[in-house]
């Protein structure tokens, strides 16, 4: 064998290697969930579906992701707008503490909205006078969820508009477009794909979200109990049931992951 | 070949090694360390008190490694079902044992300690909470999961309270659930923290650490169940002997002494 024909040999291993890396990855994310949704017969994941506490979470978890997600498009939009296409001092630290919530426990943010927003912290103390409660309450689930889940849109929602060309921008100023009609009609179609993906990312983020929820919001079916919170309680007693609304779980989180990225595709601009 | 191509070569195969030797050293921790060493499954109420046992024994037992495993019953006899590794299961209530006997997962279960409920209420007592006829009034309160030891436990205290305070208390002091955890160190979390007014929780789980931040009420000895906790050799356990070693350990007089400095009653 010549040393030309030895290193094609090697290079088509190595893309072998690589390729059988990567799907065993893949198979890795796919496998425990389609464990969970096909370890029950039909009959059982009807009977554990038809379950109050089934309707009551999964209520809660969309009411909850969704007031998440618009708050998050109002106001983590103009964040990254901000981020995207400006230069200053400390932009660096403003990202890393956008990127915070991710690199701490769920829990542990949980905590930390407990000792901030519960009756005993400074802020929640200045609530109660008001006689407003936010902990134990629905405004604590989307509290909770929100800061879990900012930290994905607004990264992503950045590097979007970062991505942007800013001649685009300034070829619509110059011929008289005001600031709202060229971001409205230039840059938001062309980073609209970008601001998509991680609008779903992280409204799958909040959707999931379970430790900082305990432990703010707590535990209550009909009142604070999301789907994953109700996976978790429902293990203690039914497994069966556990198992059926994980599945659900997971059903609604990859039909609204796949319905979002085809919205996506549909609305990028034509070029 | 270049001397910049043959330097770019080495640092890249340099880095290479680099990510994988993490790979390696993580697959040469994973598999099992061999020793001895018993592996107890033991309901998180027991946390304080086992880890205290844990270096006599193994001053006892030439050394041996005592690794726990502390969670909820339920749990733990849902990891012992898929097959997890273990020498003794101990578990905060019988229903929980009787299901892992029945499945045959263990041997037979021998009790080897009890434990009460208390009421706690943070130190300060925003909702002035004396006694259970208080828990009516309008506070928060803090319960287990209905199905975990400890929510059961509670919900049997407020049914036999009915017999002094009349028919439809329980349902009136659950009307002031605001929570229900699904172990009960969430609970106590939660009234230390004074985000609760009220939580039941076991006599032990009042540890120093917590003693502080929270008053215990004691609940009067007509209407408080005593949680057993029975334990048991695991089927096919990997230390059989060291596991019957514990289990006998846990009923000496030296364990039982421990047992009862932590808030248990032994026999």
């Amino acid at each position: 064998m010549t040393a030309r024909e030895g290193v094609a040999v090697l290079q088509r291993a190595a893309r072998w290697l690589a390729a059988g890396a990567g799907a065993a990855l893949l198979g890795l994310l796919v496998i425990p969930v389609a464990a969970v949704c096909f370890d029950l017969t039909p009959a059982q994941l009807w009977a554990g579906l038809r379950a109050p506490v089934a309707a009551q979470a999964l209520a809660l978890s969309l009411i909850s992701t969704g007031v998440t997600l618009a708050v998050l498009l109002l106001a983590g939009t103009p964040l990254a707008y901000w981020l995207g296409t400006r230069e200053f001092r400390g932009k660096r630290v403003v990202e890393t503490l956008v990127e915070l919530p991710v690199a701490v426990p769920p829990a542990v943010v949980g905590v930390g909205l407990l000792l901030a927003f519960g009756r005993n912290g400074p802020l929640g103390r200045a609530l109660e006078a008001r006689d407003v409660t936010l902990a134990f309450t629905l405004a604590a689930v989307v509290l909770a969820e929100l800061v879990v889940a900012a930290p994905h849109y607004v990264r992503a929602a950045q590097q979007s508009f970062a991505a942007v060309d800013p001649r685009l921008r300034l070829v619509a100023r110059s011929l008289g477009a005001s600031p709202a009609v060229a971001f409205r009609r230039v840059t938001l179609p062309l980073a609209l794909r970008g601001l998509v993906t991680g609008a779903a990312l992280a409204w799958a983020r909040a959707l999931g979200e379970f430790g900082a929820t305990l432990v703010f919001a707590g535990n209550m079916p009909g009142r604070t109990q999301t789907m994953p919170l109700a996976v978790y309680t429902a293990m203690e007693s039914d497994l069966s049931a556990a198992l059926a609304l994980s599945a659900l779980l997971a059903a609604v989180g990859f039909t609204v992951l796949v319905v979002a990225k085809a919205l996506a595709a549909r609305g990028m601009p034509h070029a | 070949m270049s001397r910049a191509r043959a330097l770019g070569r080495a640092v890249r195969r340099g880095l290479l090694a680099v990510v994988l030797a993490p790979l390696l050293v993580g697959c040469a921790a994973a598999t099992a360390r061999r020793g001895d060493e018993v592996i107890v499954f033991a309901a998180a109420s027991l946390t304080e008190a086992f880890n205290d046992l844990a270096p006599v024994f193994s001053r006892a037992h030439g050394g041996a490694r005592v690794t726990f495993n502390f969670a909820g019953s339920q749990q733990l006899r849902l990891q012992l079902a898929q097959g997890a590794r273990a020498d003794v299961f101990v578990s905060a209530d019988e229903p929980n044992m009787d299901a892992a006997v029945r499945a045959g997962l263990v041997e037979a279960p021998v009790p080897v300690a009890r434990n009460r409920l208390v009421l706690v209420v943070p130190r300060d007592n925003p909702a002035g909470v004396a006694g259970l006829g208080d828990l009516t009034g309008k506070l928060r309160l803090v319960m287990g999961v209905r199905d975990v030891p400890f929510g059961r436990y509670a919900h049997a205290v407020l049914r036999r309270a009915e017999a002094a305070y009349g028919p439809g208390f329980a349902r009136r002091v659950l009307a002031n659930v605001v929570s229900e955890e699904p172990t009960v160190k969430q609970a106590l979390a939660k009234v230390a923290l004074g985000e609760a007014d009220a939580a039941f929780c076991y006599r032990t789980d009042v540890t120093a650490a917590v003693a502080p931040r929270v008053r215990v009420l004691e609940i009067p000895e007509a209407f408080d169940v005593a949680a057993t906790y029975p334990a048991a050799v695991v089927r096919d356990a990997p230390h059989p002997d060291l596991a019957r070693a514990w289990l006998a350990f846990l009923r000496s007089p030296e364990a039982r002494d421990v047992l009862r400095r932590h808030g248990f009653e032994t026999e």
